[in-house]
């Protein structure tokens, strides 16, 4: 019994769905930023699935610079939310809008 | 690969995924993220990807999540108030664009490829091992790799320079 | 020898470039030599030139030196080209020499004055433009310096800018320039368009061959004349000059005496080949020279500042210079051109002698008796009176003869009444300078309320001794054959002036008896204008005014200028200015603010409701890359 690509992809597809939805729907930064974690690795799946369906290591070595990337990503974003809710005592995004004017 | 098991991890990852997003109390979240994590390790070992499955493990279940821990725990952070933890109705098209967003994505997947992948074991497969992805990463992809590493520092830096208290 | 011929100009752009960039770091006195000692260089120069020309005699007697190419725009090809011929050798060496002498004189007179450094830039600026002017092989190049001259003589008219009416005269003389320079400009393309160069040499050879009839040239004479009125202080544009006094005593002997204000005659006379094929013109501008002259000599008579008297006196003398040209007889022009250089110079030089030894007083009816005082002063000035109101044996009777024996012989035809209206103005001449010397320098001290007189110091009184010398010496280089010369002036300057068949069958003409005759008439009246001018100001002190209430209305216009400066007041600044005002309140702000604002105003709604979308709201903005994700998903899903 094999599994058809399409199945992958679209589970690939309905995970990054689901980082959308917190990224558009939750207010707390944290949360807000766990989802595009999860659209993060809704790309890697689709990455590996294509780098297995090609035979083709390249997928892999990208879904291994998109790692490195998320880490950084993560260590910086985290820091920032530290030092927004230092200064503003609040992790809520909506909350947070001086990039208005 | 193994069917069932494919269906089975792929169900308890969005499973976990969609806890995530509607869980109130982010430590709940949290710990779903891990176990989805977890799960799509499970799926990358299915896809013969074993180098990376092991990284998802060590890197986003271990390290990543640690942090995100670590931070919620010195924020303090409490479950939010009913109503408060999303945004308000009136932005009501964030839910159109979402479900626009699904159907087009269905239709398009669905237009791809139509072939399927072969059972674990069905093809002697090495592209997944540590010493394929390993030689690609320090032949031809050399350089990002050592910008990745260059990346990493920059982002070292500057998180001790945003988290201090005074500069 | 014709490969120095830049560093004629050069030298005096170098003492602008390094008083104008570094004058902060030189002392009052480094200044001024840095200004002079390039001034010198050039004379040098020019000199040598003017010798090796006249070893020459007989070829081509003209030096040319290409520089570089300028502008270069299709088929219009304008290098920087200087030429040095006989006329050329004349202009330069009277702005240098003249210029050199000044130079010398304003060490002394603008010591102490915190702007030295300024105006010896200035000065040098000057020198600079003059010589591009005089030295241009084509009119883009002379129009540069007659532009670079205006803009020279604007700045230092209004030298003292602190003083708001010093400031004014010198925005009055660059308007009033400014109208004649259209005329310039004007001719200047007309003559592109037609002949396709901008150089004069090829202008003027290619001329008189050119089928275009004859009201072709005299447009372009007429409007070349205009910019020569407008530079040269003529009827109806000459109102700047009086005005323009308002400098620095030297800047007036150079500038607005010596150099400058010649412009406009070495404009007609370098393209003389023009004019001489618009006889129309000629007339015109032997009759406005010959007005201008006779209007400014009554109007200086009556004056009482002694920079004004000189100033209406200079107008006259270009007027003088202008029938010259107006008959033909180019090289008396640049004769008389010359000489007045001389004496005009001096002159100034002299009276800012007497300013500066009265501590700033300009005023004759204040001076008187200052022969005591001012002994340098009053020698040299008696000889520049003696000069210019042509006693015989000094330079200015020479060359004003020159001319008004060109102008009788000229107009034989008719009752010759410029050459009458010449005579009378050299009476008027005689007796207005005459005047001046008397009530400064003879008669009764008029001691009231002023400082105690004293003679200036002799870096001031040497140039004033050597352009003495030349105001005597300068006329013999061009005696006429009347009196058994033969003339090497004018035979000097002939290889570059056209041959204006009337006007040379005059100057041909050997009927000596009359001219001599002539001679003594103009002598006659000279020497009767200052008998007179004696027996009034000095004789009788109280017949001036006597003299003055019996022909009370004529000493009125006179004394008023005509009300001249009123009467454009009237005609054209005022109605211009309502004009103008009616302009900016109905259309400027009306129509045209309205339209300036209504495009901002647009601009400003507009981003305003751009901005609504900025709201800050981050999920907002992750939406808005969502609807962007959307439509590309859209087009793969089309396509």
């Amino acid at each position: 019994m094999v599994v058809p690509l399409m199945h992958v992809i679209t589970v690939a597809g309905l995970l990054f769905t689901i980082g959308v939805m917190g990224v558009l729907f939750r207010r707390n930064a944290i949360i807000v930023f766990m989802s595009i974690e999860i659209m993060l690795n809704a790309v890697n799946l689709a990455f590996i699935a294509f780098s297995r369906y090609h035979n083709d290591v390249n997928g892999q070595v990208f879904v291994f610079f998109i790692m490195t990337l998320a880490a950084a990503e993560v260590a910086v974003g985290l820091a920032i939310i530290i030092g927004v809710y230092r200064n503003l005592r609040t992790s809520y995004i909506t909350d947070i809008n001086s990039l208005k004017h | 690969m193994s069917a069932a098991l494919f269906y089975i991890f792929a169900g308890l990852l969005l499973g976990s995924a969609l806890f995530v997003v509607l869980n109130r109390n982010p430590m709940y979240s949290i710990v779903a993220l891990v176990f989805a994590f977890a799960n799509l390790a499970g799926l990358y070992f299915l896809l013969e990807a074993y180098f990376i499955g092991v990284l998802q493990v060590l890197v986003y279940a271990g390290a990543i999540m640690v942090l995100f821990l670590f931070v919620v725990m010195l924020l303090n952070v409490q479950p939010d108030q009913p109503q408060l933890g999303v945004v308000p109705l009136e932005r009501w098209w964030y839910g159109v664009l979402v479900i626009l967003f699904v159907v087009l994505l269905l239709i398009l997947v669905g237009r791809g490829a139509q072939g399927s992948l072969p059972a674990a074991g069905d093809e002697a497969s090495s592209i997944g091992s540590v010493r394929a992805v390993g030689e690609a990463l320090f032949t031809k992809y050399l350089l990002p790799f050592e910008i990745a590493g260059l990346m990493l520092t920059v982002a070292l830096v500057g998180t001790v320079f945003l988290a201090k208290r005074r500069i | 020898m014709a490969d120095t011929l830049y560093l004629i100009p050069l030298f005096p752009l170098l003492g602008f470039l390094i008083n104008g960039l570094f004058g902060r770091w030189l002392s009052e006195r480094q200044s001024g030599m840095v200004a002079t000692g390039m001034i010198l260089g050039s004379f040098f120069l020019s000199a040598q030139l003017l010798l090796s020309l006249l070893a020459r005699q007989g070829e081509q007697v003209v030096f040319v030196q290409t520089l570089f190419s300028w502008i270069h725009v299709g088929d219009l090809h304008i290098p920087v080209r200087y030429l040095f011929d006989p006329l050329t050798a004349v202009m330069t060496l009277v702005i240098t020499g003249v210029g050199l002498l000044i130079h010398i004189y304003s060490i002394g007179y603008m010591r102490g004055d915190p702007g030295v450094r300024r105006y010896f830039a200035f000065l040098n600026l000057f020198t600079f433009m003059m010589l591009n002017l005089v030295m241009a092989d084509n009119l883009v190049l002379l129009f540069l310096g007659w532009e670079g001259v205006g803009l020279c003589s604007y700045l230092l008219i209004g030298f003292w800018f602190q003083d708001a009416d010093k400031a004014r005269a010198g925005m009055k003389a660059f308007i009033v320039n400014r109208i004649g320079d259209a005329g310039f400009i004007i001719a200047m393309i007309i003559l592109y368009d037609q002949f396709g160069t901008l150089s004069i040499s090829e202008i003027a050879q290619a001329a008189p061959g050119i089928d275009v009839g004859r009201s072709f040239f005299i447009i372009v004479t007429i409007l070349l004349f205009i910019g020569a009125t407008g530079k040269s202080a003529q009827v109806p544009l000459y109102v700047w000059l009086p005005d323009a006094m308002a400098g620095p005593t030297p800047v007036s002997a150079l500038i607005h005496a010596a150099t400058m204000v010649t412009a406009g005659v070495y404009l007609v006379v370098r393209n003389s080949v023009l004019f001489s094929l618009a006889p129309p013109t000629m007339a015109l501008i032997a009759g406005i020279g010959m007005f201008t002259a006779f209007m400014a000599a009554t109007i200086a008579i009556t004056q009482n500042d002694i920079k004004k008297v000189l100033a209406y006196s200079t107008i006259s003398q270009l007027g003088y210079m202008f029938v010259a040209l107006g008959v033909g007889a180019y090289s008396a022009g640049i004769f008389h051109l010359m000489t007045h250089a001389f004496f005009k110079a001096l002159l100034f030089l002299g009276a800012g002698s007497v300013i500066h030894g009265l501590g700033g007083e300009q005023d004759l009816r204040k001076m008187g008796g200052l022969k005591k005082a001012m002994p340098g002063t009053h020698l040299t000035m008696l000889v520049g009176v003696l000069a210019i109101a042509g006693i015989p044996g000094l330079s200015g009777f020479f060359s004003k003869d020159e001319i008004l024996w060109a102008a009788f012989s000229h107009y034989t035809g008719f009752i010759s009444w410029i050459w009458l209206m010449g005579i009378i103005t050299v009476g008027l001449t005689s007796f207005y300078m005459f005047r001046l010397l008397f009530l400064t320098f003879y008669g009764q001290p008029n001691e009231k309320g002023r400082p105690e007189p004293h003679e200036s110091p002799s870096i001031m009184i040497i140039p004033l001794i050597l352009l003495a010398f030349l105001s005597i010496l300068g006329g013999y280089v061009g005696i006429p054959e009347s009196l058994g010369g033969h003339n090497a002036f004018h035979h000097f300057l002939a290889p570059v002036l056209a041959v204006f068949t009337v006007a040379e069958a005059a100057i041909q003409d050997t009927n000596h008896l009359v001219e001599i005759l002539l001679m003594a008439m103009s002598t006659a009246v000279a020497l009767g204008g200052a008998y007179y001018a004696y027996q009034v100001y000095v004789g009788q002190p109280a017949h001036a005014d006597a003299l003055a209430q019996k022909l009370q209305l004529l000493h009125r216009l006179s004394f008023n200028k005509y009300y001249v400066d009123e009467a454009y007041q009237a005609l054209v600044v005022r109605p211009l200015n309502s004009f103008s005002g009616l302009l900016w309140r109905w259309f400027d702000e009306k129509l045209v603010d309205r339209v300036v604002n209504g495009a901002g105003d647009i601009f400003f709604q507009a981003g305003g409701l751009i901005r609504l979308v900025q709201n800050g709201l981050i999920q907002q903005y992750a939406a808005f890359i969502l609807v962007g994700v959307l439509f590309i998903m859209g087009y793969i899903y089309l396509n």
